[in-house]
């Protein structure tokens, strides 16, 4: 199996470490992992804009880098839904059709695809808070949005509760927004950084040392947040938890 | 939260004079309060006695013209009065959990929701037919059937039913439809007064301020802005803001108005085709004082308020208190079908750019909307910025997809003022696909070049940059760290806009780029380069 490792551009950037942890993992499961190095970006901050015609070359270079690999996976809830859902601005031939059905988020990846049922390597003793991103809840369905009367099931707390040591707290508001949202957090700034210190509040009085996300974004600009007003909290990827990190 | 939980702080809530100990209808079967109606829905404060800080009721968006709305902007100020903006936030998240309690408690739930959705897109299908069954029906029953095309049509028409009768006075229920076609304001210069009924948008009437909730439109407001709003137009005591009190004093100073009135007017919650029935469905009672008080009653009804058949309705009244306030039912459905005797009842279809939307293909399901209010309660932009931020008739998620309909340059900026979270269209009783209207509508704007030449020529760098990976590298590459460069690329501009209310990541010594590079190439040389 051919995996095509799709790290997204504020991963690149910002926390190469969730990247390297995202690579690691999968090559601890026997994968044959490759980054293509030509790749940039999934279009979303231009299509999440409405400029659907600015993001096409962005989509056809996304789509000339990943065709080859049976799988691609990448440790972002958000791009994955926007490769899966919006990658719509170029033609919709056979080939693109494959790159988006097969572009899989690191958790449900493991969760639904390799269906691993240990991280004998991964401990992590500490109080968690579960952050999900929007995009990963209610796009790519990892969990059970609050809102539904459906049963309940959670892809990312499935596998960390196979962690050794770790022991998951419930803010009020479980999955509300953080406020992040792309480019919302740069055009609606002031409503953006006040839903982000409810969040990171509401984490911290349940009592959380650390949040955890399968989507950077959300957790950069919490981090954000949370540094601004003082809550000590601190934000670790889950891609690096059930990589086994040790904290 | 349990009702038990709940139930002490209510308790106190309950004026000496009003609360009656043994009044049996107050109480369910197992002797708790009932949890019903907004009225009893968790107070601001707990404590009425204790002694609040006042702040200044911030306002909402600034209308200039035909000029894009500056929501942002509007919803800074909501922000900067922390003591409304987390009354706001708090109360309409408790209608969230409590509509969460009530939908919960309903296995079918979910098939409700699919059936109220499949119902409410065959009848927007065959309008036609069933406006035509609704208006043979309505005028067997000897109701006046009107037309209206718009909004001016729609204030024409009432106002040439009102100068008919030498109607003085209007006493009306609330409507937003009635918003819709700015009613009020064409009314105020026709020497006919017009006293809205529901306590909310009396106060919202007074304050000469539009509704910005459609369920509790005044729910921005505190009780020290209302008891304000009396004292300035009621002459109650300034001082004096107890919750009883003040709605004694609306309730003393309006009933004379209502049993006066010589005409009544109401809104329309479902308009059924196979009776000629006007269902209406409130709290107060305020519908039926305002169709049944008046020997004069005019019902306006947005032609999208029809469903089939009286077997529809039950589908839609389980979901609607449900999804509104978390109550089973609102107070009073009430169905108006005939004239009473020696009375005239006439009923005003509006269409208002409701066909033209029904062709709409990526927006035409907005048209399924039954006005609950519950993507604004669980929108978390909605609940920071208050409705009026909006500065249109409709706010939160639904008034995103809508308003662009009505006036695409002054909406323009509405669908970005969202996380595209979608918690909104997993709430809608109607099973409304909001947040991907929302999407939708960004993507229309942009095309139709309405919005920011700056946000789209960003858009359009980006997408350059983004498309070459040597440019890409190398914008990244050539600064000192990634921290410089980064964040024109993954949030485009200024770090200013980030940094104002966050700090800035931490930037790394290394991407993972070069990381691999450096670690990776070497030992897998076969790796695309």
């Amino acid at each position: 199996m051919r995996i095509g490792l799709f790290v997204p551009c504020y991963v690149d950037a910002f926390e190469p470490e969730v990247g390297i942890a995202t690579l690691e993992l999968l090559e601890r499961f026997g994968l044959d992992v490759a980054y293509p190095f030509d790749q940039t970006c999934c279009g979303q901050p231009m299509t999440n804009t409405g400029c659907h015609a600015e993001a096409a070359a962005t989509e056809a270079l996304f789509v000339r880098n990943f065709a080859p690999f049976d799988y691609i996976v990448a440790p972002s809830g958000s791009c994955v839904h926007q490769v899966r859902e919006h990658l719509t601005a170029i033609p919709q031939t056979d080939e693109v059709k494959d790159v988006r059905a097969k572009t899989f988020e690191l958790v449900e990846f493991l969760h639904d695809v390799l269906k691993v049922d240990s991280f004998p390597w991964a401990e992590f003793p500490h109080k968690v808070g579960y952050h999900s991103n929007c995009n990963a809840l209610r796009g790519i369905h990892h969990a059970r949005p609050s809102e539904l009367n459906k049963p309940a099931y959670s892809k990312p707390l499935d596998l960390l509760a196979k962690v050794k040591g770790i022991e998951i707290v419930t803010p009020a508001r479980p999955d509300e927004c953080c406020g992040f949202g792309g480019t919302f957090s740069v055009f609606e700034p002031a409503v953006s950084a006040k839903m982000g210190y409810d969040k990171v509040s509401d984490h911290s009085r349940a009592g959380a040392e650390y949040v955890v996300s399968s989507d950077s974004s959300c957790m950069m600009h919490q981090k954000g947040c949370a540094a601004r007003i003082g809550v000590p909290l601190k934000f670790i990827h889950i891609a690096r938890i059930l990589n086994g990190v040790s904290a | 939260m349990s009702a038990h939980e709940d139930s002490a702080p209510r308790e106190r809530m309950i004026h000496p004079d009003v609360a009656r100990a043994d009044d049996e209808g107050e109480r369910g079967q197992d002797g708790r309060r009932l949890d019903h109606a907004e009225a009893t829905t968790r107070p601001i404060s707990a404590e009425p006695q204790a002694k609040a800080v006042r702040e200044p009721q911030p306002r909402g968006a600034k209308i200039r013209g035909n000029r894009p709305i500056d929501q942002a902007e509007a919803a800074e100020r909501f922000l900067a009065a922390p003591l409304h903006q987390k009354a706001h936030d708090e109360r309409l998240w408790d209608l969230r959990k409590k509509r969460d309690t009530a939908a919960f408690g309903i296995p079918e739930w979910e098939e409700l929701r699919d059936l109220a959705s499949r119902i409410k897109a065959h009848t927007l299908s065959n309008l036609d037919r069933y406006l035509e069954e609704f208006e043979a029906n309505a005028k067997a029953n000897g109701v006046h059937v009107h037309w209206a095309a718009d909004g001016a049509e729609h204030n024409r028409i009432v106002h040439g039913i009102l100068k008919d009768h030498g109607a003085k006075s209007l006493i009306k229920s609330k409507s937003m439809l009635t918003e819709e076609c700015g009613f009020r304001h064409y009314m105020a210069g026709t020497g006919i007064e017009v006293i809205e009924t529901d306590l909310g948008e009396r106060i919202q009437q007074l304050d000469n301020e539009e509704p910005s909730h459609v369920v509790v439109p005044a729910v921005h407001k505190t009780r020290f802005d209302v008891a304000a709003v009396f004292a300035k137009t009621m002459g109650t005591d300034p001082e004096n803001d107890d919750a009883h009190y003040l709605a004694e004093s609306q309730r003393m100073h309006t009933r004379p108005l209502i049993l006066e009135a010589d005409a009544g007017m109401t809104g329309c919650n479902f308009a059924i085709a196979e009776t000629g029935t006007v269902v209406t469905c409130t709290n107060e009672g305020n519908a039926d004082l305002s169709g049944n008080v008046p020997k004069l009653q005019i019902h306006s009804i947005g032609i999208e308020k029809l469903i089939p058949q009286i077997e529809h309705l039950g589908v839609f009244l389980r979901l609607l208190a449900r999804s509104a306030l978390g109550s089973p039912i609102t107070q009073y459905t009430s169905h108006f079908r005939k004239p009473r005797a020696d009375s005239e009842m006439h009923y005003v279809l509006v269409d208002n750019g409701r066909s033209e939307r029904l062709g709409m293909e990526e927006f035409w399901t907005s048209l399924k909307c039954i006005r609950c209010g519950a993507c604004m309660n669980t929108c978390p932009v909605y609940r920071r910025s208050g409705g009026l931020s909006y500065g249109a008739t409709y706010s939160g998620p639904i008034g995103l997809i809508i308003d662009p309909t009505f006036n695409k340059r002054k909406y323009s900026t509405l669908p970005f003022s969202s996380t595209m979270n979608g918690s909104c269209t997993n709430v809608c009783p109607v099973k409304i696909n909001i947040h991907e209207q929302i999407f939708a509508w960004r993507k229309v704007l942009a095309e139709e070049h309405q919005i920011p030449l700056l946000k789209q020529g960003m858009m359009k760098a980006a997408g350059q940059v983004l498309s070459r990976p040597a440019t890409y590298r190398a914008a990244i590459g050539a600064a000192d760290s990634a921290l410089k460069a980064l964040p024109r690329f993954a949030v485009y501009n200024p770090l200013n806009t980030w940094g104002k209310g966050r700090e800035m990541p931490d930037s790394p010594r290394q991407s993972f780029h070069s990381w691999y590079k450096q670690n990776r190439m070497d030992k897998k040389p076969e790796t695309d380069a």
